[in-house]
């Protein structure tokens, strides 16, 4: 008996926190979601998710979910190559290189992404270069290409750590074996290196898919507004105060549409314990 | 000392290799003939791995020649070198279970899927876990994941077997059984065997040549037989088995003084008075009654150790350690007697640099 209290003390803050930060909130989200204020009466109702199904918010979820594909796609073939160098033994300043993919993480993610702007703006630096250089200034921004380039800016680290650490953990042993047994460096790449780190692939994946589908910072300064994504349709109601019902409702099936893709995603792996949703 | 010969499968010619500011070797010269189960033994540190490591390609030696049936294939890598290893921590694939494990080999030589299933199941046999295919390695225990390693390695049919401790990890009984199969697949494929091994048991039971290292330099490479009955060195000496290892002087060809008298041996050849180590393994001393004994002392430790006892024998400053099926009483007076077969001369000097025989 008094062992089980002190184990519940032990997991008590961590439950706390679970239940203040991401059950009240979720039940929050789901309370709003369903109900409809009429003067003092709550209604229990469907209607803000009806709403949704209007063809302009659905082309922005599709949207939302292409783009941040892309960029996802963008960040495995640019982010595995730089996590199989960073892993191997070769590259002699292995130090300098993770640092320099870890400092944009330590400034703040609207300062980096506003930081952009001055470079890729019509009078920004990119451009008074190329009028330098005797070359026509034009528009960087304001297209789905400068979105996901954010995107692909933001999140790369989120792609390349995972997988460096899925890497770095397999044994040198094995990579040796694979050698032995006649293997090219190709094969062993793609007969052991490769499968090895799948669990970091699909963690990449997921920690870029996910931020890349619900971000608005991103399509905000870098898409002017002209490529709106489904964050931004969020935050439109939530900041003009009175559609929380309906932002409530566009969150919960942003997150069903979100535990769906990494169930497919999922299915490419038979090993429960990468299983991550 | 043995030379380059057509007979040998590798040679190694004044290999030296440093890691950092160690030597691991130092001018080593090493030849393998073909089908011999050699084994490279020596306490860690020694260069052993290293050398191995050398002869599979996985290091590159600083300076010196690395010979394979006579031809330089020091730039030659390993996945192009007709030898398979069989790594100290098994090192399966977790990923692919038991039977792709096997084919690995077999599927970068591209043999056709009939072929495949037939050495799979050919090795599974060999090594007998047959019906194990499905399985996946993490459900082995570590003596079957060492087999499964075995069984992946013969069966791309290698010129030769390279072991890098494999049995380290295992159970004594376990070890016993496995040193006793792997004896009998060296002489049933008849395949080089080249083993890497600190436990001076296990080199005993298997090999046709051990070759002892210390320092990244072989201290003396022989059968089994030579190497426990005739040390070169101290070094030797301690490592193999335990021994007296005392101070002595050779008063002439087949005379010998230690221990406060004249012995007669059976070695020559030292100088007049040159001082010298004896040898005289535990298990050689006689112990007898006090009047008929060439020596005498008392005894002060009795120990059982299973199939004999060890007991400790004190004769002025010399302690005798001493093994025998009969006990004797701590605190007797007993005789101690030594025949010429048992007695060891070994030069003091030697047990610096030593080339192969």
């Amino acid at each position: 008996m008094k062992k089980k209290l002190g184990k519940f003390a032990l997991i008590f803050p961590f439950l706390l926190w679970m239940v203040l930060l991401i059950v009240v909130p979720l039940f929050l989200i789901a309370y709003y979601a369903f109900t409809t204020s009429d003067g003092n009466v709550l209604h229990f109702t469907f209607d803000n998710f009806k709403s949704f199904i209007r063809p302009n918010f659905i082309k922005v979820l599709i949207r939302s979910l292409k783009l941040s594909l892309f960029a996802t796609v963008i960040c495995l073939f640019a982010g595995y190559p730089v996590a199989l160098i960073l892993s191997g033994n070769a590259f002699k300043k292995k130090a300098l290189l993770l640092v320099l993919l870890l400092a944009p993480m330590w400034m703040n993610f609207i300062l980096r992404t506003y930081a952009w702007l001055t470079i890729l703006s019509e009078k920004g630096v990119l451009n008074s270069l190329l009028e330098a250089a005797g070359f026509n200034t034009r528009s960087f921004l304001g297209n789905e290409k400068a979105v996901v380039f954010g995107m692909v800016y933001n999140l790369l680290p989120y792609m390349i750590l995972p997988i460096y650490t899925s890497i770095s953990k397999i044994p040198h042993s094995l990579i040796e074996a694979s050698y032995d047994l006649g293997s090219s460096s190709y094969g062993c790449f793609k007969r052991v290196i490769l499968p090895l780190s799948l669990p970091g692939i699909l963690s990449g994946i997921t920690l870029v898919f996910v931020p890349g589908v619900t971000t608005f910072v991103i399509s905000d300064y870098l898409g002017r507004g002209k490529v709106p994504l489904i964050g931004n349709i969020i935050e439109q109601q939530f900041s003009s105060g009175i559609e929380w019902g309906f932002g409530a409702a566009i969150s919960i099936i942003v997150m069903f549409v979100v535990i769906l893709c990494m169930r497919i995603i999922n299915k490419f792996t038979d090993e429960p314990e990468v299983t991550l949703l | 000392m043995s030379e380059v010969n057509a007979n040998n499968i590798i040679d190694l010619i004044d290999i030296s290799k440093t890691f950092g500011d160690t030597d691991v070797l130092l001018n080593f010269n090493l030849h393998i003939k073909k089908n011999e189960f050699l084994t490279l033994l020596g306490p860690s540190g020694c260069g052993k791995t290293t050398t191995l490591r050398i002869i599979g390609g996985f290091e590159k030696p600083d300076s010196g020649q690395v010979l394979y049936h006579g031809e330089d294939i020091q730039d030659i890598p390993p996945n192009k070198r007709n030898f398979n290893t069989v790594f100290q921590k098994y090192s399966l694939f977790p990923h692919m279970n038991i039977f792709e494990n096997i084919a690995f080999g077999l599927r970068i030589k591209k043999l056709p899927e009939a072929e495949i299933r037939k050495k799979v199941t050919w090795a599974l046999d060999l090594v007998n876990l047959s019906g194990f295919e499905k399985r996946k390695p993490d459900s082995l225990s570590g003596g079957q994941q060492q087999r499964i390693a075995i069984a992946r390695a013969i069966v791309c049919e290698p010129e030769m077997l390279l072991f890098d401790e494999p049995l380290g990890a295992l159970d004594l009984k376990l070890r016993q059984e496995m040193q006793h199969e792997l004896k009998k697949l060296q002489r049933s494929l008849g395949i080089t065997f080249v083993y890497v091994t600190h436990d001076q048991e296990e080199a005993l039971t298997m090999s046709d040549t051990i070759v002892v290292m210390n320092e990244g330099r072989i201290q003396q490479a022989g059968t089994p037989v030579d190497i426990y009955n005739e040390p070169k060195n101290r070094f030797v000496a301690r490592f193999i088995g335990e021994s007296n290892i005392i101070d002595g002087t050779m008063l002439e060809d087949f005379k010998a003084q230690f221990a406060g008298r004249e012995f007669i041996c059976v070695d020559s050849g030292f100088g007049k008075n040159e001082e010298v180590d004896v040898v005289i393994r535990p298990e050689d001393i006689k112990l007898v009654p006090p009047d008929d004994g060439m020596l005498r002392g008392t005894v002060t430790s009795v120990f059982f150790k299973g199939v004999h006892y060890e007991m400790t024998v004190q004769q002025g400053d010399i302690n005798w350690l001493v093994q025998s099926t009969v006990s004797e009483n701590v605190g007797d007076t007993v005789g101690i007697n030594i025949y010429p077969n048992d007695i060891h001369i070994m030069r003091k000097s030697e047990g610096d640099s030593f080339t192969q025989e």
